[in-house]
């Protein structure tokens, strides 16, 4: 079943904005010939090598996995790299940045934001005595493994923070990828810290600000699920509230 | 232009430059260290990495076994004494990761779980899935948010070193956001850039490794070694040049021609029987392997498809449970970019460039000839990889080395007299208006034309295989591109905010020195050796002329000029470099 590379054209329409010479943003458009294993993020290097070298966005691994690419395309946040032309065809695409962030220059956005609320959640094992390497690795069976595992897969690529309405009302919101990274230290067998960040997680701005409409999670192409973490950790914001958390000693639902 | 005074800049947030920004801030708490990167550290390319990094865990294995697998790999290129040192300290950086939270895989009592790789005697490839480099690089990165004093600046590109007194002084940085340029003034820069695999039109590697470390190091006389030497990694999808990871043939995966014939037995590499077996077959080293591949095409065994010949990596036979579980990426991609579900088709594959095994020379202390210069990682040439790396031993190299250069550079700074800046200024101000000119640039060749022409002529004359007419023609090629750069390149774009067009036409510049290094120091090596494969009248090993690492020095606007340097040879003097054979079968776990 290898896939059809016989040439044909599609428009594309980028959102154009160039903070030094525009007041407000505009659309370019492109008729851009592409064959049916050709990504959107392909069709954007074909309008930047051969068509405007002036239209601006990230890439870096062209393979799902470095997070730099999210664009929306016809209005869904998606991975450019990992979204492929003949899907639309013979539509138009429309390009644009990801929603709910400033937009720096074309489709880049700044994601200034989203990394102070990684920071703020502690990403890092927290333990409480300091385990020498002398001592080797922790044990952690494979059910351990997978009880944090598909949080662990977050690529940062903020296509649920572009999904998600309550940050596009309030960017003080911790957000989906940040708190299901929150949870996956949280459920971690080999952390002690999650103490440390219950103050986030109990915040108005944490897991309370998700009124589970649960798109983010719809648009993750990691399957990381972070309505689900939010949602686990609003059982135990509730448990550390009573106290129950303190009473078991520990780090609440997994 | 703004000025910062650091004490220790760390050029790139890939795993080694991580490393190194802890390692450093670790050392001296005191200590002001700048972690500069042209992307978010979690974006780098270690993000891609998949199969696995190396580190000694099993009984039945031991540090010799992994210095003579990294030394025999390595066609008795490698400095042994920076592999002995590398072999000692990659299993405690393993466990340094675990303890970071990295989430290895395990078996089922919850001990770590290791796999084969090309090329080793014994499991002791440590895996997370088949990502990694992705787990790898976002534990270091999520790690090192534990530590605020280290100050980042992402998404800022480092244009050029300055250099005064014979010492190096820092660096100009662009802050691409803005177009602002920055001198970020210190007593140590240690160079974190990763490779250069981007010269190479079909390659694995991501849009940002395009060596430009190493041209600002080449660029301020410190040489660049064993650049002829660079891996085509035997299994990327063609066209697009993804990485099917060795990991696939470490759980089992097999190659197969347009018949059906698993290939790899008629060059050396077999018998089939018994199978699994180390070493061997599918489980050889990737400069055999890539070669194989040449010689089945040559003969028309291969297969055609739209972006070249490829042949079968088949996992079939592990059935739908393993290949999910244990290769879950793979899966992935061979299903959205190829279109192939591995659980039912073969995936077709074929060699593409891959690592660059030369780099920015230094000794094992990661050092370099410039007081104050450090480098770490895939930009540079501390001497374990030889002629031909390892899979899984540079995931290992960027921690190992990483932590190296920190507490040197630490060190270093904490031991070295104050200096005045007479020239810093001036030098960083000649380096701005240099690049300031190249966005200027409304006139000429656009940088895509270049950039193929480099790339083709690239996999043309210094592929898997090479001839001396092959490589002259490359490397006069090059040197006509040099031209043709310097003569204009017109830009579209010249907007100081966020420019990538302008950072494409100053990475196209590194890139072409960094080619040439790479093609002269091909051209020069009569001989045949690990990557540096010719067919013309050099195809042996030749140890009385050349058991010696080429070093490649910029020469003005002439072509580099290539001299040589004893290889350190402490316990394990030349042999025949031997796979296939017999061997014992084994149990993959
Ligand atoms: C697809 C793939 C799979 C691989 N799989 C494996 C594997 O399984 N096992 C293994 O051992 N190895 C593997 N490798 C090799 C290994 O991943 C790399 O050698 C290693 O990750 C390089 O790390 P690094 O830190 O040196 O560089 P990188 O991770 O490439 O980081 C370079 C850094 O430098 C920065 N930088 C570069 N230039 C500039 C500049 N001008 N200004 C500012 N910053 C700059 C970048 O932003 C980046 O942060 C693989 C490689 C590829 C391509
Ligand atoms: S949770 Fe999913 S969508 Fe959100 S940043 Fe992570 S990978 Fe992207
Ligand atoms: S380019 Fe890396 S995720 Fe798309």
């Amino acid at each position: 079943m290898p896939i059809d590379t016989t040439t044909r054209t599609i428009e594309i329409e980028c959102l154009r904005y160039d903070p030094q010479t525009d007041t407000e943003p505009h659309f370019s458009s492109y008729q851009v010939p592409f064959s049916d294993d050709m990504s959107v993020l392909e069709g954007l290097q074909y309008i930047k090598d051969q068509l405007d070298g002036s239209l601006t966005f990230r890439w870096s691994c062209r393979m799902a996995i470095c997070g730099s690419c999210g664009q929306e395309v016809n209005g869904v946040p998606v991975l450019s790299c990992h979204t492929f032309l003949r899907d639309y065809f013979p539509h138009k695409l429309r390009i644009e940045p990801l929603n709910n962030f400033p937009i720096i220059r074309d489709l880049v956005i700044d994601q200034n934001d989203f990394l102070d609320k990684l920071e703020s959640v502690k990403p890092y094992l927290v333990t409480k005595l300091e385990k020498p390497l002398a001592a080797g690795p922790h044990l952690q069976t494979p059910q351990q493994l997978n009880r944090y595992y598909a949080y662990s897969q977050c690529i940062n690529c903020l296509l649920c923070y572009a999904a998600c309405p309550q940050y596009g009302l309030n960017s003080d919101f911790t957000g989906p990828a940040a708190l299901a990274l929150l949870h996956r230290y949280n459920a971690d067998s080999r952390d002690q810290g999650w103490q440390v960040r219950a103050e986030v997680i109990n915040a108005d701005a944490g897991v309370w600000g998700c009124t589970l409409v649960g798109y983010c999670s719809e648009v993750c192409p990691k399957a990381v699920d972070p309505a689900h973490a939010i949602n686990q950790n609003k059982v135990n914001s509730a448990m550390d509230f009573f106290g129950v958390l303190k009473l078991m000693n520990k780090g609440g639902t997994e | 232009m703004e000025v910062i005074k650091v004490d220790i800049v760390v050029v790139g947030g890939g795993g080694a430059g991580l490393r190194a920004a802890i390692a450093a801030h670790v050392a001296d708490p005191q200590l002001k260290v700048a972690l500069v990167s042209k992307v978010v550290p979690m974006r780098s390319h270690t993000v891609a990495a998949e199969g696995g990094s190396a580190g000694v865990i099993r009984s039945d294995d031991s540090l010799a076994n992994h210095f003579d697998d990294t030394v025999s790999g390595g066609d008795w290129l490698c400095d042994q004494d920076a592999v002995q040192y590398f072999v000692e300290h990659c299993t405690a950086e393993m466990v340094q990761l675990e303890h970071w939270g990295c989430p290895w895989s395990r078996k089922d009592d919850g001990s770590i779980n290791v796999r084969f790789f090309g090329g080793m005697k014994v499991q002791r490839t440590w895996f997370a899935a088949d990502k990694t480099g992705f787990h790898i690089l976002h534990t270091l990165f999520q790690t090192s948010l534990k530590y605020p004093a280290i100050q980042r600046f992402d998404e800022f590109f480092v244009v050029d070193l300055v250099v005064e007194d014979g010492r190096v002084r820092g660096v100009l940085a662009i802050e691409i956001a803005t177009g602002a340029r920055f001198l970020l003034e210190s007593k140590a820069v240690i160079l974190c850039t990763g490779g250069a695999g981007r010269v190479y039109r079909q390659n694995t590697n991501a849009g940002i490794v395009t060596g430009d470390g190493m041209g600002m190091a080449y660029r301020h006389g410190v040489a660049l070694r064993d650049m002829e030497f660079v891996q085509y990694h035997p299994t990327a999808l063609a066209g697009s040049g993804i990485l099917i990871t060795e990991g696939c043939r470490g759980e089992g995966g097999i190659l197969t021609n347009k018949h059906g014939y698993r290939y790899l037995q008629d060059y050396g590499l077999g018998p089939l029987d018994p199978w699994p077996r180390p070493k061997a077959m599918e489980l050889g080293p990737r400069d055999r392997l890539s070669q194989a591949f040449w010689h089945e095409e040559q003969k028309g065994n291969t297969i055609g498809s739209p972006h070249g010949h490829v042949v079968h990596l088949d996992l079939r036979h592990l059935g739908a449970k393993k290949i999910h579980e244990r290769l879950p990426l793979i899966t992935e991609v061979a299903k959205t970019f190829a279109g192939i579900n591995p659980v039912t088709h073969p995936i077709p594959v074929r060699p593409a460039a891959h690592y660059t095994m030369g780099g920015i020379a230094s000794n094992r202390h990661t050092e370099t000839s410039l007081a104050g210069l450090y480098v770490a990682g895939e930009c540079s040439s501390v001497g374990i990889h030889g002629a031909n790396r390892l899979g899984s031993n540079s995931l290992a190299e960027i921690v190992v080395f990483g932590k190296v250069a920190g507490e040197r550079a630490a060190a270093y700074v904490r031991d070295v007299p104050e200096a005045g800046s007479r020239t810093i200024r001036q030098q960083a101000e000649a380096a701005e208006q240099r690049v300031l000119e190249l966005m200027g640039g409304d006139r000429g060749e656009r940088i895509a034309t270049l950039r193929n022409e480099m790339g083709d002529s690239m996999e043309a004359g210094i592929g898997i295989f090479r001839s001396a007419s092959g490589m002259q023609a490359t490397c006069d090629k090059l040197a006509q591109l040099r031209e043709r750069y310097h003569a204009g390149i017109r830009l579209d774009d010249h907007s100081l905010s966020f420019n990538t067009e302008w950072l494409t036409a100053i990475e196209l510049g590194s890139m072409l020195e960094v080619a040439e290094a790479v093609a002269h120091s091909a051209l020069q090596r009569k001989e045949s050796r690990g990557a540096h494969v010719r067919l013309d009248d050099y195809q042996t090993r030749d140890d009385e002329n050349f058991l010696k690492h080429s070093l490649a020095t910029r020469n003005g606007d002439d072509p580099p000029h290539i001299g040589y340097a004893p290889v350190a040879i402490t316990t394990s003097p030349p042999k025949t470099r031997s796979y296939g054979g017999a061997g014992q079968q084994v149990v993959l776990t």
